[in-house]
């Protein structure tokens, strides 16, 4: 075993300076950097309540029991190999992803109008969507909610996109700003992009109801604007994945395009495995074809083809009937739980006498709470209390269990009644 | 209920939507890729004689696909025992400390100084992608060059990522071996300073590598240019059996003082293939740089998919972190490549009992005594029209640039390769 000389390890007078001298140290990703704050902390109170991972009800991370069955499956399955995946992925898992989001009975899928290719995450659908329309779609504006996911911006700067937002939280009603929503996507040029998520929206849990949603659909349609769902909390709303689905299935309904990047990261818990699907809807079954294979090139210079072990998960569990039961009783017991834990802190908020008006805590829907507090007051629970949040007030309602909600609420009043 | 109201009603609704032609009536088909587009047509092709050797995956003499006992093991360790939860941003610690003492050495002093920033990446073209974003975000008025040939994605990586690409001559047809004079006056006539992306070990798609003393004349070379060293080394373990003697490449211009980057990747050597897992670093000059540019490297990684996939790397980690695990891969990698030099040894006897005119002494070894093709691959030699024909009326399908996936072939075909190949290159 060679090893090298101390003479020939500092010797940097080879090649004189690195190339890379000029670079910088990056910033740190906001919510990563309260996670590195959270785990350095040593307090025994401390309460991780920022990102958005689901936990149990003793804060530990959740590995759903049907997921641990398809993994026994997988694992038992000694023909299985780890050959490459074809650049668009696993085609089973594809064909299910879509049933999923566009519902079984789709005529879009029926008629084979629909191009589903898995990818990595929502993340990893979102950014492969935003190269393809980098390079084959005629306008390059972006209009994004005006709060949205810290990352949504990154995607489409990273194809080269420009962004806009539209106007979308209400900060005096603490929801739906429909009517600024619906003037800036209005004005905003024909054709262009807009990112919708299609239900538990992150950060704000305000959600359009149905109607707001064919409003926006026929604007939409009127102005030739082109949808783009992020898909990432179906079922997490309601704990149906159907009725979470209706938004993104009324611009398919409706027999136009558009586009969905589906996760499976919360609502199966496989984070890190990054399962996720872009499908695009199209007017034929030939433009169809034809976008696919313009999607390979786009997947084959970024990582070739995607990871099987993920996917294989989804597969084993969508395809079976039981498993398929299991995995939505898994998701009502959760949706339930986060339901229940709004209520909760909504109950102990007033029973405290927290003033103001905290109904937006059980209005809101899905994972996250938008709770109202500024900066400021973020930064003083955080010091005083050790609970941890993003800085924009967002609260992961799934990282709170009963025994923790009573001291989350003797922060808010503390921070509400001392700082303003 | 009061959606099914709203979905009916704008089924029946077709006012204020502007139904024009598609968005996207103008998208071309693409062209299928050149290497996955074959083993899409081998599994089209219904003849019970069909062989592929196209895709530079392993198979075992039947012709079947493998999963390393290692892998298995590690597998059943890691099921039901550890949950799902997000990476961080470059990807499994241990599994990139495992990684780097692969490359750079078990007691490399670059990682006992922190001088390496590196992240879990996408395989081995996750590792490039990174590096060519990399390269062109920091270093935006460089180039890359690029040997000719090398791995049809090289060119889409460097492509999609906006670097302009050059390129330097390697293979020569005539020897079917390495063309060292017109490489070294490459790199000679290279503007000082230029990145180059070199082949660490079993040269895809030639396997051709360049001698131990050629490396060396090519390290001093590059030290006098000042050029930057960028190693795609997707066969450590895979070309000789050993990993050490595979880096001896990196090792050499570690040596000689240079700040180089390394793509590895566990797709071959580990059997991971569709687990997508592989590291990139970039040694630089001390750990503050190394801690910027790893957290650069993070940033390009986050708008492409935020974190990678957990599972791949947890594999890595359970083997390599595990003595005994780690030994019983070496040993699974050594066989792999023992198949491998063996197959080749068979198809050159066969192709010279058969009594071609042709040489195919570049499938072992070279007559000039100083390289000889290694790894998975075997430039052939062949045309492309000579190709077609393997394929038409053989049903044996390779890359139309005659790259041969020696991995694909067995005791049970290598004879009806051979005979095939006698028939496709013999004088008409």
């Amino acid at each position: 075993m060679e090893s090298l000389s101390t003479k020939e390890t500092t010797s940097k007078d080879c090649n004189g300076k690195s190339v890379f001298e000029n670079v910088v140290r990056a910033p740190d990703v906001p919510v990563y950097a309260v996670m590195v704050a959270y785990s350095k902390d040593p307090s025994p109170l401390k309460l991780n309540l920022g990102i958005g991972v689901y936990r149990t009800e003793d804060g530990k991370p959740h590995v759903l029991n049907v997921v641990r069955r398809a993994e026994k499956l997988l694992l038992d399955d000694k023909s299985a190999t780890k050959e490459y995946l074809p650049i668009t992925g696993m085609a089973e898992f594809n064909k299910l992803s879509a049933q999923l989001v566009f519902g079984a009975d789709s005529p879009a899928i029926k008629e084979n109008r629909v191009t589903t290719v898995q990818c990595l995450a929502g993340c990893g659908s979102l950014r492969t969507g935003a190269d393809f329309l980098a390079k084959h779609y005629h306008q390059h504006t972006v209009y994004l909610s005006q709060p949205t996911y810290g990352n949504h911006p990154n995607f489409f700067l990273a194809a080269g996109l420009t962004l806009k937002t539209y106007r979308y939280y209400d900060p005096t009603t603490r929801g739906l700003d429909f009517q600024g929503m619906l003037e800036d996507l209005g004005s905003a040029p024909s054709g262009a992009i807009v990112l919708f998520q299609s239900c538990s929206h992150n950060p704000t849990g305000v959600d359009p109801n149905l109607e707001q949603w064919e409003q926006i659909r026929q604007l939409m349609r009127s102005k030739g604007l082109l949808p783009f769902f992020d898909n990432a909390y179906q079922g997490i709303v309601s704990g149906s994945l159907d009725m979470d689905a209706q938004s993104v299935r009324m611009f398919v309904t409706d027999g136009g395009e558009c586009l969905v990047a589906q996760s499976y990261s919360k609502i199966m818990g496989l984070y890190g495995e990054r399962v996720g699907a872009l499908s695009i809807v199209c007017k034929t079954a030939d433009v169809a074809s034809r976008v696919e294979s313009q999607l390979k090139l786009v997947i084959r210079p970024m990582y070739s083809n995607p990871p099987i072990h993920g996917a294989a998960i989804v597969t084993a569990i969508l395809k079976d009937r039981e498993m398929f039961d299991e995995w939505t009783v898994e998701l009502k017991a959760m949706v339930n739980r986060i339901i229940d834990l709004r209520k909760q802190l909504y109950d102990a908020l007033c029973d405290r006498g927290t003033p103001g008006d905290w109904s937006h805590i059980v209005k809101q829907v899905g994972m996250y709470a938008f709770s109202g507090l500024n900066a400021e007051q973020v930064g003083f629970i955080t010091k005083e209390y050790h609970i941890y949040m993003s800085s924009d007030g967002r609260i992961n309602m799934a990282g709170l269990s009963a025994k923790t909600v009573p001291y989350l609420a003797d922060a808010i009043y503390s921070a509400v009644t001392r700082i303003l | 209920m009061a959606c099914r109201r709203f979905v009916n009603q704008q089924v029946q609704i077709r006012s204020g939507a502007r139904f024009m032609s598609s968005w996207w009536q103008s998208v071309e088909p693409a062209p299928k890729d050149p290497i996955l587009g074959v083993t899409e047509a081998f599994l089209a092709d219904p003849s019970p004689e069909k062989v592929n050797v196209g895709v530079g995956a392993y198979r075992d003499d039947n012709g079947k696909p493998v999963v390393l006992e290692c892998v298995r093991e590690a597998e059943r360790r890691i099921a039901g025992n550890l949950n799902m939860e997000y990476l961080p941003m470059g990807g499994s610690v241990k599994m990139v400390e495992e990684t780097l003492k692969l490359a750079y050495g078990e007691n490399s002093e670059f990682i006992k100084d922190k001088r390496i920033a590196a992240v879990q990446a996408l395989s081995g073209t996750g590792a490039c992608r990174l590096f060519a974003d990399f390269q062109k975000r920091f270093r935006p008025d460089s180039q890359i060059f690029i040997p000719v040939p090398t791995w049809s994605n090289h060119h889409n990586i460097w492509r999609d990522a906006q670097v302009p690409q050059r390129t330097y001559h390697y293979y020569h047809p005539e020897s079917k071996g390495l063309d060292f004079a017109a490489l070294m006056d490459d790199i000679k006539n290279a503007p000082n300073g230029s990145f180059f992306l070199l082949h660490a070990c079993a040269h895809n798609p030639t396997g051709v590598d360049p001698s131990e003393e050629q490396w060396r004349e090519i390290s001093h070379q590059f030290k006098a240019k000042g050029h930057f060293a960028f190693f795609d080394m997707a066969y450590q373990g895979f070309a000789s059996g050993d990993p050490n003697r595979d880096a001896k490449s990196i090792r050499i211009f570690l040596q000689d003082g240079h700040h180089i980057g390394i793509s590895q990747s566990y797709a071959k050597n580990m059997g991971l293939y569709g687990q997508r897992v592989g590291c990139l670093s970039v040694l630089c000059e001390d750990e503050k740089q190394a801690v910027a540019v790893k957290s650069q490297l993070q940033q390009i990684a986050r708008p492409m998919y935020s974190n990678p996939p957990v599972h791949g790397a947890l594999i890595v980690s359970t083997i390599l972190g595990d003595p005994e695990l780690k030994k019983l891969w070496l040993q699974e990698v050594k066989v792999m490549a023992d198949r491998i030099i063996g197959m080749r040894t068979m198809l050159r006897e066969n192709l010279e009992k058969l009594g071609s005119p042709l040489s195919w002494k570049h499938i072992t070894d070279q007559h000039t005594a100083y390289c000889k093709q290694i790894g998975m691959f075997c430039y052939s030699g062949m045309t492309p029209e000579q190709v077609d024909r393997l394929t038409k009326e053989f049903h044996i399908y390779m890359t139309r640039n005659g790259r041969i996936s020696m991995a694909g072939v067995t005791t049970g075909n290598v004879g009806y390769l051979a005979n095939a190949i006698n028939e496709v290159t013999k004088p008409a």
